[in-house]
């Protein structure tokens, strides 16, 4: 007879529970599929310098980090302090300015401050359907072999950067 | 209507304005789409298929016909190049899966971590009817009485007698 008693509330519990966990999830966090995988390549105009190119060869070697933004963007204008941050703590930044014009993205960087060690003007957002971009900004940490090993969706805070940016780069770095 | 009528709801319409995310969505407006032209009314139907099993990754419950993101735009035409070029739906699906994983499927496929998902509803009916005919099985089993004794018999019997000649 206990039973009866003892089920429904069981019941009633693993429901809570599930909402619980389900509730607290958080539905814009889509995990990136390319995560352990060799990033896609490019090969695209400098945003600076047209006419050089900016590839994704130019980021092996090293860990870096790939930075999506655009001038459009008002998070990455909040996000922007941060990169210059992680500049000055030796992360190589790279920058992918998505579906931008030209005009507007340099007159960001001339009003915000320019971090990056090399932008790519990626006007047609191909370079960022390859990488799965949905919504900017969003940041991937690569190995020095180019391989992707951590994506930040939304604005970079110092939170992220101390706990999750700054620990796992000096331990790609560290790696051989 | 008066000012202290207008008012109230201009501040609604103001705040709601406000309200709309922006950033998420975010984007230059897509340009005007130019119609879509295939060779084949084959080729036409796939894109159609494709482009209403597939998720718009920013807007997130619509799929990519439905949706005005810029991203959903690009998608498209992405898929309709990708159809025009004779790409089969499978290969379609695994260049969206491979760039937006599994998320981007309004399908999701069977493996590991969906199991839940598929047979989820399957094993709760089959629980509960279990449990509904566990229930219904024990009240039967409790109303059925047992047989009744000789002189349970004999009362009985007698006083259905009574009752009949009574009536009588």
């Amino acid at each position: 007879m206990k039973l009866r008693f003892v089920l429904p509330l069981v019941a009633f519990f693993a429901l809570v529970g599930l909402l619980w966990v389900g509730l607290s999830l958080d539905p814009r966090a889509l995990p990136s599929p390319l995560i352990g995988r060799e990033a896609p390549q490019f090969d695209l105009p400098e945003l600076r310098d047209p006419e050089t190119r900016f590839s994704s060869e130019q980021m092996l070697g090293t860990p870096a980090l790939l930075n999506v933004w655009a001038s459009w963007c008002v998070t990455c204008r909040q996000e922007h302090p941060m990169l210059a941050e992680l500049r000055r703590a030796g992360v190589p930044v790279y920058g992918l300015n998505y579906k931008d014009t030209r005009s507007d993205a340099l007159r960001f960087l001339t009003q915000f401050g320019d971090p990056y060690d090399a932008i790519g003007f990626d006007e047609s957002g191909l370079v960022g359907i390859d990488w799965g971009v949905y919504a900017t900004p969003e940041t991937f940490l690569m190995d020095r072999n180019g391989m992707i090993r951590f994506k930040h969706i939304g604005m970079i805070t110092p939170d992220v950067i101390q706990n999750e940016i700054l620990p796992l780069y000096r331990k790609l770095e560290a790696e051989s | 209507m008066t000012a202290r009528h207008w008012i109230p709801a201009l501040l609604c319409l103001g705040a709601l304005a406000l309200a709309t995310p922006t950033h998420l969505a975010a984007g230059p407006t897509a340009p005007p789409s130019e119609p879509l032209v295939f060779e084949t009314p084959e080729q036409e139907a796939r894109y159609q298929k494709l482009v209403r099993e597939l998720r718009c990754t920013v807007c997130q419950n619509q799929n990519l016909i439905e949706s005005n993101a810029p991203l959903a735009s690009d998608l498209r035409r992405q898929i309709s190049l990708m159809v025009k070029d004779g790409a089969e739906t499978g290969e379609v699906v695994d260049y969206m899966v491979a760039r937006y994983g599994d998320f981007v499927l309004f399908r999701p496929p069977v493996n590991r971590t969906t199991y839940l998902l598929w047979y989820g509803p399957v094993i709760l009916l089959v629980l509960g009817l279990s449990v509904l005919g566990l229930v219904l099985w024990r009240r039967k089993s409790r109303v059925t009485s047992a047989p009744l004794s000789a002189d349970e018999e004999e009362r009985l019997r007698r006083l259905l007698d009574e009752d009949r000649g009574g009536q009588a």
